[in-house]
């Protein structure tokens, strides 16, 4: 399964560390984060639940970036 | 302006009256240095907050932590020496002024982009049971259900119109501003505006798959492929931190401890000084910004001109085009057949055409139809009896009480008719008129009106080899070549001979930085397309087999379009390159000024803050793509099924 997400991040840095960290999220098969149109992609893992991942998405991005909000 | 955005603004605002206010204030000492410390965390505590955390994630190495150093550096030298702490407040100020105007610039970015893209429709309106519409969402639109589109709406979904008569505006998905005609059984495309009637239209496809909504994902997907230029930056940017703290730590203390060695006065607080400004300057935003800005409003602008192009490396391999390699069906030539001219023996010109015609009344090859087609009124009380088509000849029959025979020269051999062949390129169409021979019809595929202009633009573009691959006979390729100008032809090509010929063009080519592109019509080109370099699809508009295929999508069939998207790939290219070396330059020259004492604080700001300002600016030109222009008075050929 793979879906959008609206986020909110500042630098195109901090948006690159919010990939990495969400790439590393159990449950995760691939991610992909594009600053300039403020939105993150996710291919699941098949059976990973979608609000269990988005959760440790959300909490593994603000470890490396405080200032972030993932929308879902 | 966003919230964040307005919050930071007052930040800004209240720290620099307090700052001039503070200049003022005669007050010295322990006093002194409280006061000048709150402008300081009023416009850097988020800074300081976020460079002990990123050292808290052991990700320590940013722009965060250069600023948190420079500026809380800076602080010290005023508690120990100087007695200044306006330098380090101004360090912070405005950097968060260039991280203000950054922001804004992004999100204006965003927003001319979003206007763009403003395609997306909100809502499908459907006829409920009492004949009143409701406004539904065009996600829950069924397959074959009726949607009502009034004018000044968009097309919420691909379908069939079933009612109704009215033009319809496409310039947000072709950047074509001809309105277009559509009648009743016509496919109409979803993302048009609908100008003048009200349309019913059975959808024929659901939301997720129709032409808007592959569009909008098409683009989105964009920026995810990563250019040569992004991957370089940010590699870069992940050593060039760490290199700049580490080269500054050196600046501050290797020379002190050197003029220690040789028993002079180290002063610390100078060689402190320079490395801090060193710091400042190194700051790596305006690489970091804009080159991402610079591709994406590449890509945005050639959107708005009808060029959809499906990554920032595609934009990199556009600009090196060496190569480009040409369809002729559909792609060079307009893919129908039209009468190029009328030979007759006797008769009147139009009287032939109007036997051709007759006797092609009931037949469905294309030949037909563009006889048919060019006659007009075929449909008149003319009497046509007896028709009797000959496999592999043509057809023959009554028209008038006379024996009317039209196909090819096998034909008047069979019949005995005297013909002789013709000088046009093209398919000949004999005419006999009992049994003897009336005259000729040449029927060919028509040159597109702009394809001669964009083969001599694509020359002016630094184009060297223009090629064209096509499965017709060679006779018919070699005048279009001829009539364009180009440089080779092949012709009589299958399929996997059309590969096989790209593949030794890519051979053939001197080094691997040129590259090659083909443009095809994209409905049987998919292998062509996917093995170039860079695939092209033309007249693309509903085909998703060539949206697929090919990596950038011509919206509509017009060849100066390929000029448009290489120009624009060049002029993106173009600005990248000045951003990249305008910055490296002024921040290198900055910072050996800086390691040899010649700047200050106020420099070190400008080679930040300004050059990040400058490059941000220039990567927004590349929002604006000038397309260019048929010099034929009129662009538009009689073509209504684009």
């Amino acid at each position: 399964m793979k879906k959008s997400y609206k986020i909110d991040v500042d630098c195109p840095v901090c948006a690159g560390k919010m990939e990495t960290a969400a790439k590393k999220t159990a449950g995760v098969k691939d991610a992909s984060v594009n600053f300039m149109l403020l939105k993150m992609k996710v291919e699941f893992d098949e059976n990973a639940d979608e609000k269990t991942v988005m959760t440790a998405v959300r909490e593994n991005c603000k470890k490396v970036e405080s200032d972030c909000e993932v929308f879902f | 302006m966003s919230k964040k955005q307005k919050k930071n603004l007052i930040r800004i605002l209240i720290a620099a009256a307090l700052l001039i206010l503070l200049h003022f204030l005669p007050v010295e000492g322990l006093p002194r240095f409280a006061l000048y410390l709150v402008p300081y965390l009023i416009v850097g505590y988020d800074v300081l907050k976020k460079a002990v955390e990123g050292i808290w994630h052991k990700q320590p190495f940013d722009e965060y932590l250069l600023m948190a150093i420079a500026t809380v550096g800076a602080i010290l030298l005023g508690v120990l020496k100087t007695g200044d702490y306006v330098e380090a407040i101004a360090v912070m100020l405005f950097y968060q002024i260039g991280e203000w105007f950054q922001s804004y610039a992004v999100g204006k970015s965003r927003q001319n982009i979003a206007q763009l893209m403003d395609i997306r429709p909100d809502y499908a309106n459907i006829e409920t049971d009492d004949g009143q519409l409701e406004q539904v969402d065009p996600d829950d639109v069924a397959i074959g259900t009726i949607i009502v589109i009034k004018p000044g709406e968009k097309v919420p979904i691909d379908g069939v119109v079933v009612e109704g008569i009215s033009t319809l505006n496409t310039a947000a998905l072709t950047g074509e501003s001809l309105p277009r005609d559509v009648n009743v059984n016509d496919e109409i495309i979803s993302g048009c505006i609908n100008l003048t009637g009200v349309l019913k239209v059975r959808t024929t496809k659901d939301f997720g798959e129709s032409t808007v909504a592959k569009i909008l994902e098409l683009i989105e997907d964009a920026s995810s492929q990563k250019s040569k230029s992004e991957k370089f930056i940010s590699k870069f940017a992940k050593v060039y931190t760490p290199i700049v703290t580490l080269s500054a730590l050196a600046l501050a203390t290797f020379p002190a401890l050197f003029l220690l060695a040789i028993g002079r006065d180290p002063q610390w607080t100078e060689w402190l000084y320079r490395a801090l400004i060193f710091l400042v300057i190194s700051c790596p935003c305006a690489l970091v910004v804009s080159v991402p800005l610079s591709f994406f409003a590449g890509i945005g602008g050639a959107s708005r001109a009808g060029i959809l192009i499906k990554g920032a490396n595609y934009l990199e391999i556009l600009a090196n085009i060496h190569t480009v390699v040409f369809d002729k069906t559909g792609t060079l030539t307009q893919g129908n057949f039209e009468v190029t001219a009328i030979h007759p023996e006797k008769l009147d010109k139009k009287e032939l055409l109007h036997l051709a015609a007759h006797v092609e009344r009931y037949s469905k090859h294309p030949i037909a139809l563009s006889l048919r087609e060019a006659y007009g009124a075929e449909a008149d009380g003319c009497e046509v009896d007896d028709v009797k088509e000959i496999p592999g000849r043509g057809i023959r029959a009554f028209v008038n009480g006379k024996i009317v025979c039209v196909g090819n020269s096998q034909m008047m051999d069979d019949i005995g008719a005297k013909w002789h062949s013709c000088h046009r390129t093209g398919t000949c169409i004999h005419v006999a008129i009992d049994g003897e021979y009336a005259g000729h019809i040449v029927i060919a595929d028509v040159i597109k009106i702009n394809s001669k202009q964009a083969i001599s633009e694509l020359r002016k573009s630094g184009i060297d080899q223009l090629v064209m691959l096509t499965g017709d006979a060679p006779k018919v390729a070699e005048s279009v070549s001829e009539e364009l100008g180009l440089d080779h032809f092949y012709a009589g090509l299958l399929p996997a001979g059309k590969v096989q010929k790209l593949e030794e063009l890519l051979n053939a080519k001197k080094s691997p930085r040129e590259t090659l592109a083909f443009v095809g019509d994209g409905i049987n080109d998919a292998p062509v397309l996917s093995r170039a370099d860079i695939g092209i699809a033309m007249g693309a508009l509903g085909s998703d087999a060539a949206i697929e295929a090919a990596d950038i999508v011509l919206m509509d069939d017009d060849p100066l379009k390929i000029v448009t998207a290489i120009r624009t790939a060049k002029k993106c290219m173009r600005i990248v390159k000045e951003n990249i070396t305008f910055s490296l330059a002024i921040k290198i020259a900055c910072l050996l000024l800086g390691a040899l004492g010649f700047a200050n604080m106020w420099m070190a700001i400008f080679a930040d803050v300004g050059v990040m300002v400058l490059a941000v600016l220039n990567a927004a030109r590349n929002l604006w793509v000038s397309s260019v222009n048929s010099s034929v008075q009129n662009p538009h050929p009689c073509r209504s099924d684009v």
